[in-house]
């Protein structure tokens, strides 16, 4: 059979839904090769991770765009709604909860109450990963590039994980500018 | 189901910096234009684009009274605060769509910043869906598939397949 073939039964036998813990098992696997590749170098993990993640974001973005149909955010606030209630939600089926929010509306924090990339992770009791590691720090990556396709420059990390004994989950996303002309009108 | 074929001439798909993707035409013997002509019109439409955006009028923000002197073009540059967009809620886009005695060219740029130009015939209904349509085919098919370069010309396979097969009315 030949491998258009196979792909195009592939195609034709869609599937609206994957095992999400194939997904959660492949990305442990990758973060965890990872770690092997740069010998344990964590801030290096990190950087890959994000990178990876900026890549899928530019792409994921259109996904969104077309499958949600929604339209420009007005401003910054609404922006971090749309991540939270659409986004995380249709790709991850999960809610973080906006918060920490700075007084002049260009940085915020997700709340992960659940993180189905980090179900059945423990990380490696090195001494260092504990500290150093971010595991799901490929979501930062994801943000940031599909934020910058629409015209958002931002800057996003972990500033806490439950993996490490924390507490809560928390990224803090940071807008750094609007991109060329397309920014939208100040409210005020 | 109604036939969308009927009436669907072309697409065009410019990227975000006015660069042809994409071009396809959905009947036989429709008189091509060359490849060049194509890149001409691409770079041309994304200017025109730009400029249509750049010229949407501006208002003064509607003041207490506002006087009747300021209604003029507004070709001096106001304070930043001092003007609006007509209905501020709507977002300014460029040009929208262009229409002939003999065809329609609807425009559909996403908020990315990518053109979908989609050439019909002026009775042609429901080209937004169509269009949609596309859209979606275009996230699935090109920006998912890995080894697609961003902002690259698209040669997609499975994109071509999917997108005639649907607008054939057989998906």
């Amino acid at each position: 059979m030949s491998s258009t073939k196979t792909s195009r039964i592939g195609e034709e036998t869609r599937v609206d839904k994957v095992n999400a813990e194939l997904v959660t098992l492949t990305y442990g696997t990758i973060v965890a090769q990872l770690c092997q590749d740069y010998d344990s170098n964590y801030q290096d993990v990190n950087k890959q991770l994000d990178k990876m993640g900026y890549n899928i974001g530019m792409r994921l973005i259109e996904d969104f765009l077309a499958k949600s149909g929604v339209g420009r955010c007005a401003n910054f606030r609404e922006t971090a709604d749309m991540i939270a209630k659409v986004g995380f939600k249709i790709f991850l089926n999960v809610t973080p909860t906006v918060t920490n929010w700075t007084s002049d509306n260009t940085q915020f924090s997700l709340i992960f109450e659940d993180n189905p990339l980090a179900d059945f992770v423990e990380l490696p009791d090195d001494g260092r990963a504990q500290d150093e590691l971010w595991f799901s720090n490929i979501l930062c990556g994801v943000l940031r590039g599909s934020l910058e396709m629409v015209q958002m420059q931002i800057e996003a990390h972990f500033v806490s994980d439950v993996l490490r004994g924390d507490d809560t989950t928390e990224m803090r996303v940071s807008l750094v500018r609007y991109i060329e002309d397309e920014m939208p009108p100040e409210e005020e | 189901m109604p036939d969308n074929t009927r009436g669907v001439f072309s697409l065009i798909i410019i990227n975000k910096a006015g660069g042809l993707i994409y071009q396809r035409e959905f009947q036989s013997g429709l008189r091509n234009l060359s490849t060049n002509d194509y890149l001409v019109l691409a770079g041309t439409f994304h200017g025109v684009h730009a400029i249509t955006r750049s010229i949407t009028p501006k208002i003064p923000i509607s003041q207490p009274a506002p006087s009747p002197a300021t209604s003029s073009t507004g070709i001096t540059a106001p304070a930043a605060s001092g003007y609006s967009y007509p209905n501020p809620g709507v977002p300014v886009s460029g040009l929208d769509y262009l229409e002939t005695d003999k065809f329609r060219m609807t425009c559909f740029q996403t908020l990315t910043g990518t053109k979908f130009l989609l050439f019909t015939d002026p009775l042609t209904g429901s080209v937004d869906t169509i269009i949609q349509k596309i859209y979606e085919l275009y996230a699935d098919y090109v920006m998912k598939n890995p080894f697609y370069q961003i902002e690259m010309p698209v040669r997609c396979e499975a994109f071509d397949r999917h997108l005639g097969a649907w607008l054939r009315g057989r998906t």
